[in-house]
C-alpha cells in the first residue's frame, strides 16, 4: 500500500544483527476502570479512584467495562487484526499494588490477533496479539537507588491506577534496526490518538514500552533474548534497543552466553541493569477467570466499530503524496501527516492554490499552528499561486507567510502590494546587474573562465543591493546570458 | 505414609502461596496431599479426551456494563482500616516480592 | 415462644397486618438466643440493638400504613462471610478479624429492602472450607440437638441458628454441600439455588465457580418465598442468571402425583444404613402420593468428590490470595514485603485453608495443570452430560444428603479425606450448577435427623420445591 521503497538501514555491528520485538501497553480513554465503576483519571489524589473491585476487596466481583472492549476492538481493527470470541484468565502473582494478587488478562483467547502495522519507510511488522487486561496500582519506592525496588526501605501504594483498562500490544519479533523500533512506537501512538483509543503520553505511562531484545548472525537461529522494561519516550527505544544489542554482542563476542533476563533500563545511566533472571520466573497459574463470561463480538458490532473507524495515518500520507507527487515516505508528507495538517494541504489545493508550494509551507512554518491552521486555506492559495506565477520572490513569500500567520489569514496579493513586494524585471536587474560586475571584477572574470562558484558572489551582491526583491533564479538566468553575450 | 510429594515440592507450593510451614508441617502436609492426590487417581481411569473442559456451570456471554462512573469509596476510611497507610497511601516494608 | 416454632410466614403476615409486633417477635428470638447461644455457638456476632432499632422502625412502617415487605419482621441470621456495611465480616478467620466491609452485599440489601431483622452473623468453618464448623478460628457451632456433635458445615452456625430458634430464617452458601449438609444434620431444610439465580455480589469468594447462596427454614413454603425474595437478576455480578422469576410458592399445594422421581443406581456407596432406609421410605413416600419412581443412572457421579477437590482449591488458592496484609485485616510485621506475606498468612490462616490452598496451588501450577485441574474440568462436563442424560427419564432425584447424621465433635478432624466424604452426595450439584434441597424426613438410629436430598435440573427449582413439599407433608 505504501509507495515508499526507502526502508531504514538495517542496523548491523561485527556482522551482528538485532532481532527485536516490542510489547507496548496502552492505557484506554475510558471513563470508567476496565471492571469497575471508578473513574480512570490520570493525575488525581492517590486512593481517590477507589472502589471494592479496585481494591480487592472480600466479596466485590468484576464486571467488565463495554466501551473498553470497544476501543480494544478499534485498536485491533487499526492494527489489521482478527478480532475473535475471547476470554479472560486470572494471572495468579504477589506484588503490593496488586491488590487481588492476581492480573486479569488474555492468555489463550484474546480479542485481536494476527495484525500488521505497515511503517511510513516501507517496512511491516506483524502483530501477534493485541490482547485486554487491567493496570496495576503505582508502588513508589522510598529510600531506594533511582525508584527501584533494590534497597528500598519502604513502599507507597496508590491504587488509582488498579484497574485502568489496558491493551498490551504485542509485536512479531520483525525489528532490527533502533530506527525501526522508533517508527514503530511513532507509527503505532500516530494510530491510537487517530482512533481515539488512548491518549498514548508515554510520559505518563498511559503507553509504555517493554523490549524483546537478541542478536545473530543473519539467518542463523534466533538468540536468546532479554526483555528491557522502563522505555518511556520514543528516543530511549532507539538507545535501549541499540545498547542491549551491544551488550549482548559483547558477551557473544568474548565468548559468554546471554542470560534470559528481565533488565531494567535506565535513561539516566544511558544503559541497562538486570531487574531478575527469567529462570526463577513466577509460576503464574494461569486460569480462566470463573468471575467473567466470554466475550463473542457480533459480526455487527465488529462491523459497525469498524465502519467507525477515521482514515488511518498511512493512508493519509499516501493520499497527501499523490496529491503533491511525493514519495508516501517524504519527511514533509510524514511530518505533515502526523500534525495532521494534510487535511489543510489538500483544501488549499481545492481552493486553487499550489500543492508542493503549500506543502512546503506548513511543513516549515505551521509547527505550532494546529491541525486546522488558523489562516484558511483560500488564502495560502492565493500566496502559493502568486509564487508559482513568479510574482513574488521567494524571500518575499516568506515575509508574506509570517504576516498571514500573524493576523490569521488576509489577502496576499493586497498585502505584497502595500509592502511594495514584486519580482523585479529584466531591465531594472540589468541594471543591477552591470554595478555588481563593476563592483566584483575578478569573480566576474573567474565566473566567465567558467568557475560556476564565482557566481555566488555576484548574485549575492545583487540581491544585496535589491534588498532581496531580486528574484534569484532569474539573476543566473541573466548572468549566464551575459556570460555569452548574443548580438542582435 | 504417601511418597507421592517430596518435601521440595511442597515448600515450593508453600512459596508460591506465600506460606511459611516448619520442616515438620512440610512433612505432614506432604503426607496428607499425597494422600489426597493417591485419592485423586481414580479419575485416571477415565478417556477424557473428548469432553472440553467446563470452566463454569451457567452458559452466558457479553456480560457488560455501560462506561458510567459510580461512587468511589472514602479514602479516609478505607486507609483507616489498612494495617499502615502513609500520606494517602497504603505502605508496606519495601523489597522482597519485587517482580 | 410457642413449642411449633414460628414459620416465616406467619411472622410476615402477622407484622404486616398489625396482629404481631415485629419488636415482641424479635425479644422472643433474643430470649432464646441469650438462653442458649452460651452451649450452641451459632453466632460470632449478635446485633441485638441493631435488631431492636430495626424491629421498631418495622412496626412504625406498619403503623404509618407503609407495607416493610414480604419478610416484614422476620428475624434473620447471616453466615459471617456475607459483607454487611460497617458489620464486622470474618468469615471465621483470624485474618479478617475485624474489618467492616464498606458495602453491603447484595443479598443483604434484597433481605433489608424485604424488611427481616438481621439478629447476627453465624459461625463457619474459616471461609467455608469445611463440613462441621469445627474449623472456625473462634471454636466450633454445636448441634442444638446434641450438643456433643457437630452442627455440619461450613454453615454450622446458620443450620444451628434456626433450628434453635436464634432466627426464624438464616442463610448459608453453598459450594460443596455446605448448606444442604448441615440443614441435615441440624433437622431443619435448606436450599441451594440454581449457580447464578442468587447473586454472589458481596458473598466472600471460596470458589467463585461453585458458590452459591441459600436459605435455612423450617418449612419448605419459607424456603419459597425466601428464595422469591433473594433470587433475580444482579447487574453486579457478571454470572448472574437473567431470565425471569416464577413464582416458586405457586407450586408447593400440587402434589407429587405424576411426576417421576430417579433413583440413582450407581449411587456411590458410604451412607449408613439408617439413613439408606430413610431415603428408601422418602422414596415409598412419594410413590404412595402417586409419583412414579425410576431407576436412573449418573456413571460419573462418583468422580464428582476428586473433581471438586481440585477445582474448588484450586479457584480458593487465587481468591484467597488477596489476604496479604496490604489494604485490610491482619499484617504481621516483617523486614520486606514477601516476608510480610509468609508471615501474615501463616498466621492469619487456619490448618484447612492452608491445606486446601497448597493442593489448589498444587493444581495449577507448571506441569500439573493438564493432570488435574484440566482433568476435573473435564470430569464436570462428563458429570453435567450424565445428569442431563438422566433428566430425560426423570423430574427430579432423590439422595441421601448426608452419609451419616451429626457425627461427634472431633470424630473427622484428624483425617481431612474422611471430612471430604461428607459431601459425596451434595457435591455433584455444585459442579453441575444445578439446584438442589434437603429437607428433613425423619430420624436415624440415633435418634437424630436424616435429611433427604432433592435434586433437580438447571432452573428446576419449581420442581424441586413440589416434591419438597410432597416429602414435608409425608414426614409429618
Ligand atoms: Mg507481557
Ligand atoms: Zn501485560
Amino acid at each position: 500500500m505504501s509507495t515508499a521503497a526507502m526502508k531504514s538501514p538495517a542496523w548491523t555491528f561485527d556482522g551482528w544483527e538485532m532481532v527485536v520485538g516490542l510489547e507496548v501497553h496502552v492505557e484506554l480513554a475510558t471513563r470508567t476502570k476496565l471492571f469497575s465503576a471508578s473513574p480512570n483519571r490520570f493525575g488525581d489524589e492517590p486512593n481517590t479512584n477507589i472502589d471494592p473491585v479496585t481494591l480487592g476487596l472480600p466479596g466485590a466481583l468484576p464486571v467488565l467495562n463495554r466501551h473498553a472492549v470497544e476501543l480494544a476492538m478499534r485498536i485491533g481493527l487499526a492494527l489489521n487484526c482478527t478480532v475473535q470470541r475471547c476470554t479472560f484468565a486470572r494471572k495468579n502473582y504477589f506484588y503490593p499494588d496488586m491488590p487481588k494478587a492476581f492480573q486479569i488478562s488474555q492468555l489463550d483467547e484474546p480479542l485481536n490477533i494476527d495484525g500488521y502495522l505497515d511503517l511510513p519507510d516501507g517496512s511491516r511488522v506483524g502483530i501477534e496479539r493485541a490482547h485486554m487486561e487491567e493496570d496495576a496500582g503505582k508502588s513508589t519506592h522510598i529510600g531506594g537507588a533511582d525508584g527501584r525496588v533494590a534497597g528500598a526501605e519502604y513502599s507507597l501504594i496508590d491504587l488509582n491506577r488498579a484497574g485502568v483498562p489496558l491493551v498490551e500490544i504485542v509485536s512479531r519479533p520483525d525489528i532490527r534496526s533502533p530506527e525501526q523500533a522508533k517508527a514503530y512506537v511513532s507509527e503505532l501512538r500516530a494510530i491510537l490518538l487517530a482512533i481515539g483509543a488512548s491518549d498514548a503520553k508515554m510520559e505518563e505511562g498511559s503507553m509504555r514500552v517493554d523490549a524483546n531484545v537478541s542478536v545473530r548472525r543473519p539467518g542463523s537461529e534466533l538468540g536468546t533474548r532479554c526483555e528491557v522494561k522502563n522505555v518511556n519516550s520514543v528516543r530511549s527505544v532507539g538507545r535501549a534497543i541499540e545498547y542491549e544489542a551491544r551488550r549482548q554482542i559483547q558477551l557473544l563476542e568474548h565468548g559468554e552466553a546471554v542470560r534470559q533476563q528481565t533488565r531494567h533500563w535506565s535513561d539516566g545511566e544511558g544503559r541497562t541493569h538486570t531487574l531478575r533472571d527469567k529462570e526463577d520466573a513466577d509460576d503464574y497459574r494461569y486460569f480462566l477467570e470463573p468471575d467473567l463470561v466470554p466475550v463473542e463480538p457480533s459480526a455487527d458490532w465488529i462491523q459497525s466499530v469498524r465502519a467507525s473507524l477515521p482514515m488511518l495515518p498511512a493512508a493519509r500520507r499516501v493520499r497527501l503524496a499523490e496529491a503533491a507527487g511525493l514519495e508516501a515516505g517524504a519527511e514533509s508528507v510524514a511530518v505533515i501527516v502526523e500534525r495532521g495538517q494534510d487535511d489543510y494541504v489538500l483544501a488549499v489545493a481545492a481552493a486553487g492554490g499550489d500543492v508542493g508550494r503549500a506543502v512546503v509551507h506548513v511543513q516549515q512554518a505551521f509547527a505550532e499552528q494546529p491541525a486546522e491552521p488558523l489562516v484558511p486555506a483560500a488564502d495560502l492559495a492565493v500566496l502559493t499561486s502568486m509564487e508559482v506565477a513568479n510574482e513574488v520572490t521567494a524571500t518575499q513569500a516568506k515575509t508574506l507567510i509570517e504576516r498571514l500567520l500573524a493576523d490569521r489569514g488576509g489577502d496576499a496579493k493586497a498585502l505584497a502590494a502595500a509592502l511594495g513586494f514584486e519580482a523585479m524585471g529584466t531591465s531594472e536587474l540589468g541594471s543591477l546587474i552591470d554595478a555588481a560586475i563593476d563592483a566584483e571584477p575578478d569573480a566576474w572574470a573567474k565566473f566567465c573562465a567558467g568557475d560556476g562558484k564565482a557566481m555566488g558572489a555576484l548574485v549575492g551582491h545583487i540581491m544585496k543591493s535589491s534588498k532581496g526583491q531580486a528574484d534569484g533564479k532569474l539573476v543566473s538566468q541573466l548572468l549566464n546570458q551575459r556570460k555569452t553575450p548574443t548580438t542582435g | 505414609m504417601s511418597d507421592r510429594l517430596t518435601i521440595d515440592e511442597v515448600a515450593h507450593v508453600a512459596k508460591l502461596a506465600r506460606l511459611a510451614l516448619t520442616t515438620d508441617e512440610l512433612r505432614v502436609a506432604a503426607d496428607q496431599l499425597g494422600g489426597m492426590l493417591e485419592h485423586f487417581d481414580d479419575i485416571d481411569e477415565l478417556d477424557l479426551t473428548q469432553i472440553a473442559p467446563m470452566t463454569q456451570p451457567y452458559h452466558l456471554v457479553n456480560v457488560m456494563r455501560e462506561d458510567v462512573e459510580a461512587d468511589t469509596l472514602d479514602r479516609d476510611e478505607v486507609l483507616a482500616a489498612a494495617p499502615e497507610a502513609d500520606g494517602g497511601r497504603f505502605r508496606v516494608p519495601s523489597g522482597g516480592g519485587a517482580s | 415462644m410457642a413449642d411449633q416454632p414460628r414459620t416465616v410466614l406467619e411472622i410476615a403476615a402477622g407484622v404486616r397486618s398489625g396482629t404481631l409486633s415485629a419488636v415482641a417477635v424479635l425479644e422472643e428470638y433474643l430470649a432464646v438466643i441469650s438462653a442458649r447461644e452460651g452451649e450452641v455457638h451459632a453466632f460470632n456476632l449478635v446485633l441485638a440493638d441493631d435488631a431492636r432499632e430495626r424491629a421498631a422502625a418495622i412496626d412504625a412502617d406498619v403503623h404509618a400504613g407503609r407495607d416493610p415487605g414480604p419478610l416484614a419482621g422476620v428475624p434473620i441470621a447471616l453466615k459471617d462471610n456475607m459483607c454487611t456495611r460497617g458489620v464486622p465480616t470474618t468469615c471465621s478467620s483470624k485474618i479478617l478479624a475485624g474489618w467492616k466491609p464498606p458495602y453491603d452485599a447484595t443479598v443483604v440489601t434484597r433481605l433489608a429492602a424485604a424488611g427481616a431483622v438481621t439478629v447476627g452473623k453465624t459461625n463457619l468453618d474459616e471461609f467455608a472450607m469445611g463440613s462441621s464448623t469445627e474449623n472456625s478460628a473462634f471454636g466450633p457451632t454445636l448441634n442444638p440437638l446434641d450438643t456433643s456433635r457437630v452442627a455440619g458445615g461450613s454453615s454450622g452456625g446458620s443450620a444451628a441458628a434456626v433450628a434453635a430458634g436464634f432466627a426464624a430464617l438464616s442463610f448459608g452458601s453453598d459450594t460443596g454441600g455446605s448448606i444442604r449438609q448441615p440443614a441435615a444434620l441440624c433437622g431443619v431444610v435448606g436450599v441451594k439455588p440454581t449457580y447464578g439465580r442468587v447473586s454472589r455480589f458481596g458473598l466472600v469468594a471460596f470458589a467463585s465457580s461453585l458458590d452459591q447462596i441459600g436459605p435455612f427454614t423450617h418449612t419448605v413454603a419459607d424456603a419459597a418465598l425466601t428464595l422469591q425474595v433473594i433470587s433475580g437478576h444482579d447487574p453486579a455480578d457478571s454470572t448472574s442468571i437473567p431470565e425471569a422469576l416464577p413464582d416458586y410458592s405457586a407450586v408447593l399445594e400440587r402434589g407429587v402425583a405424576g411426576l417421576r422421581v430417579g433413583r440413582i443406581t450407581d449411587l456411590p456407596a458410604g451412607a449408613d444404613d439408617d439413613v439408606s432406609a430413610r431415603l428408601d421410605a422418602a422414596f415409598a413416600a412419594l410413590a404412595a402420593a402417586g409419583a412414579t419412581i425410576v431407576d436412573v443412572t449418573v456413571p460419573a457421579f462418583t468422580y464428582g468428590l476428586t473433581a471438586y477437590y481440585i477445582i474448588a482449591p484450586a479457584e480458593a488458592s487465587s481468591n484467597l490470595a488477596r489476604y496479604d496484609g496490604v489494604r485490610y485485616g491482619l499484617r504481621v510485621d516483617a523486614a520486606d514485603t514477601d516476608a510480610m506475606y509468609m508471615a501474615t498468612r501463616t498466621a492469619g490462616f487456619g490448618d484447612e485453608v492452608k491445606r486446601r490452598i497448597m493442593l489448589g496451588t498444587y493444581a495449577l501450577s507448571a506441569g500439573y495443570y493438564d493432570a488435574y485441574y484440566g482433568k476435573a474440568l473435564r470430569i464436570r462436563r462428563l458429570m453435567t452430560q450424565d445428569f442431563d442424560a438422566a433428566y430425560q427419564h426423570c423430574d427430579v432425584m432423590l439422595t441421601p444428603t448426608a452419609p451419616t447424621t451429626a457425627f461427634p465433635l472431633g470424630a473427622k478432624t484428624s483425617d481431612p479425606l474422611a471430612m471430604y466424604l461428607c459431601d459425596t452426595y451434595t457435591i455433584p450439584s455444585n459442579l453441575t450448577g444445578h439446584p438442589a434441597m434437603t429437607v428433613p424426613f425423619g430420624v436415624g438410629d440415633d435418634g437424630l435427623p436424616v435429611g433427604v436430598q432433592i435434586l433437580a435440573p438447571s432452573l428446576g427449582e419449581p420442581v424441586m420445591l413440589q416434591v419438597a413439599a410432597g416429602l414435608e407433608r409425608a414426614a409429618s
